[in-house]
């Protein structure tokens, strides 16, 4: 059997398939148009970050001065000021932190490291998974019933506490997510190493895993952290208000006394009709990327500085 | 030379010795409280089923579920009571389709000029620049959306007032975009390059090797960020409530004022409405829906994720 000259077939069975563009200079075309396309997009939402920031920037920074940073709330938008809520932003931000971090690093801890793979781990898992999703005003409406209404006793109603608790629900799904995937990232030879010298698991755990885990963990807490500090929905659904003319007390008590928050101001602001408040609006916001921009310079340092001690 | 036998045994009391008896109550003890942080998830969960429902039967106690659904306006707060939640329903639905129709293309073509054309120089700095945007909170959106937004768009499209669906609705939209771009982007990196390479052999240039062959095998991944996406717009309270208004009326005119489900609450809330009154009630019964909505959609997701990844050996 001889092999069909190539040059014999038909050239007639190969018409061309109405859906191949044989043109190759219209596809090399259309892939012009589709490169075009995708860096548009690209560079789209970098140009409206641009103009939010600028836009900001140019209406806040001639408000911003040391009588807007101290002064308390007030009636006329020239005299009000941003203390009250800067001050319950860092309470809240300090309350939440030291309840949420132990909280979600160690149910990180326990599934990574303890949890079998049985239906108590897979409920756990998806339950994470699903609360990751569910809108933050949902938990505003949990915190109302639960902090605030139902263990009134302890939190004293619509209180830092309750708050900071709402806050931390909010983001223990984030925080359990990271510890997580910091704990995976450190290898397993470790563990046994340490098993294999007769360590129990927790032994392991402290001496061995969390330290190196601890920069990871440490980033997505901080940046879980900011996300909390930028919410708004839930803390109006608690009931922060907005025209509060002192500070919480500094001392555990503080944690029982009516709060506001920098979001609730910029949004209380924003939502009045006299531009005079739209530029205080602006201000604010001002001082709330900046505490934002704090805390993630804080996060990137501290990543930057435990990665190159080790 | 013979070796020594040795005549007393060797003297272990000075060194040290392993507390066993401890270490295995501290072990048993941490795994209890850390089982315990952990059963906190499922606690909320329930904690959140179970404050929906509690109020929410109270309210379908007074109002039936049929008028719930088919009254044709929404005014629980007036003399004349209309409890019809389709009116929130179809605001959310308005500002959360443009937010998709904004946010969807240019995520996903984002997270493909991320993934395939993007130098790496250029790369290092793109992605945390999308990453500052996915930072900023969503009152500053508000914010930019009445302030900015608007009085732009009253400049260009007559009629428009000064609160309206399609400022919210395209804010969000921007608020969104890098959500799904870094979802995508995860999903598309995904891909193994021998698909890539398999397509290149076949003759195909770089856009028909995205379209024909990286797209469809990320499929899985870029749907679940989608749906993502519109779960987020939905849910999403700041923005909508700042520029959208709060006047609900039933309509899908983008240029008017509308109020969302979310807003609904924020407007209760800011107010003076006494505890287990009716109005009261009625941010739980709205809370409820917008809870159902997104469960469905977070559950849809993952139903679908699971039946179509792709599995890579």
């Amino acid at each position: 059997m001889t092999s069909p000259n190539p040059q014999s077939v038909d050239s007639a069975q190969y018409k061309a398939n109405p859906n191949f563009n044989v043109s190759i200079s219209k596809r090399y075309n259309l892939d012009k148009v589709f490169t075009a396309a995708t860096w548009a997009a690209t560079l789209f939402g970098l140009i409206v970050l641009a103009v939010l920031l600028i836009d900001i920037l140019a209406d806040g920074i001639p408000r911003l001065n040391g009588s807007f940073l101290t002064s308390f709330s007030s009636r006329r938008a020239s005299s009000a000021g941003i203390l009250a809520p800067l001050v319950g932003s860092i309470w809240l931000l300090v309350t939440t932190a030291l309840i949420s971090f132990p909280l979600g690093v160690g149910a990180g801890i326990f599934l990574e490291e303890y949890a079998k793979d049985n239906w108590f781990t897979r409920l756990i898992e998806i339950n994470i998974a699903n609360l990751a999703a569910v809108p933050s005003i949902i938990y505003g409406l949990l915190g109302l019933q639960i902090f605030v209404r139902l263990i009134q006793p302890i939190t004293q109603g619509r209180t830092v506490l309750a708050g900071a608790l709402t806050l931390t629900l909010l983001i223990l799904p984030i925080i359990i997510i990271t510890t997580r995937e910091a704990l995976r990232a450190v290898p397993d030879s470790l563990r046994q190493a340490g098993f294999a010298l007769g360590a129990t698991r927790w032994q392991v755990i402290r001496e061995q895993i969390f330290p190196i885990a601890l920069p990871g963990i440490l980033t997505g807490t901080i940046l879980a952290l900011s996300r909390a500090i930028g919410e708004t929905a839930p803390l109006i659904v608690i009931g922060a208000v907005s025209y509060i003319a002192f500070l919480p007390d500094p001392s555990l008590k503080g944690l029982q006394s009516p709060f506001t928050a920098l979001p609730i101001q910029i949004f209380d602001w924003v939502s009045r009709p006299q531009p005079a408040f739209h530029t205080n609006a602006a201000a604010g916001i001002i001082v709330l990327m900046v505490l934002l921009l704090l805390m993630n310079a804080t996060a990137i340092l501290l990543r930057n500085k435990f990665q190159t001690n080790r | 030379m013979s070796a020594n036998p040795p005549s007393t045994p060797l003297d272990r009391s000075n060194l040290w010795k392993p507390n066993r008896t401890l270490n295995k109550r501290v072990e048993a003890g941490v795994k209890a409280l850390f089982a315990l942080f952990a059963f906190v998830s499922v606690v909320t969960t329930i904690g959140i089923v179970f404050t929906l429902i509690f109020e929410t039967v109270g309210f379908f106690q007074e109002v039936s579920l049929w008028r719930f659904l088919t009254e044709r306006q929404w005014t629980p707060l007036f003399a004349d009571k209309q409890f019809g939640v389709m009116v929130l329903v179809s605001a959310t639905l308005l500002t959360s389709v443009i937010a998709i129709a904004v946010a969807l293309p240019i995520g996903l073509l984002a997270a493909i000029c991320l993934s395939e054309y993007a130098p790496a120089k250029v790369r290092k700095w793109l992605k945390p620049a999308l990453e500052i945007l996915a930072g900023v909170p969503t009152v500053v959106f508000g914010y930019f959306a009445l302030l900015t937004v608007t009085p732009f768009l009253q400049k260009i499209i007559p009629g428009i007032q000064g609160f309206n669906a399609l400022s919210a609705g395209l804010v969000l939209g921007v608020s969104i975009i890098p959500l799904v771009a870094s979802l995508s982007e995860d999903a598309i990196y995904a891909v193994p390059r021998s698909l890539r390479d398999g397509a290149y052999a076949l003759g195909s240039t770089k856009r028909e090797a995205i379209t024909s062959v990286v797209l469809p095998a990320a499929l899985s991944g870029i749907v679940a960020s989608f749906i993502l996406a519109i779960s987020r717009a939905i849910g999403e309270t700041m923005i909508v409530t700042i520029a959208a208004g709060q006047n609900p009326q039933l309509t899908l005119n983008p240029l008017v004022p509308v109020e969302t489900m979310t807003a609904y609450i924020v407007q209760v809330s800011k107010g003076d409405t006494p505890a287990g009154s009716l109005a009261y009630r009625t941010i739980f019964a709205v809370g409820m829906t917008l809870f159902v909505i997104t469960l469905t959609l977070n559950i849809f997701s993952y139903w679908f994720v699971r039946r179509f990844r792709e599995k890579y050996e």
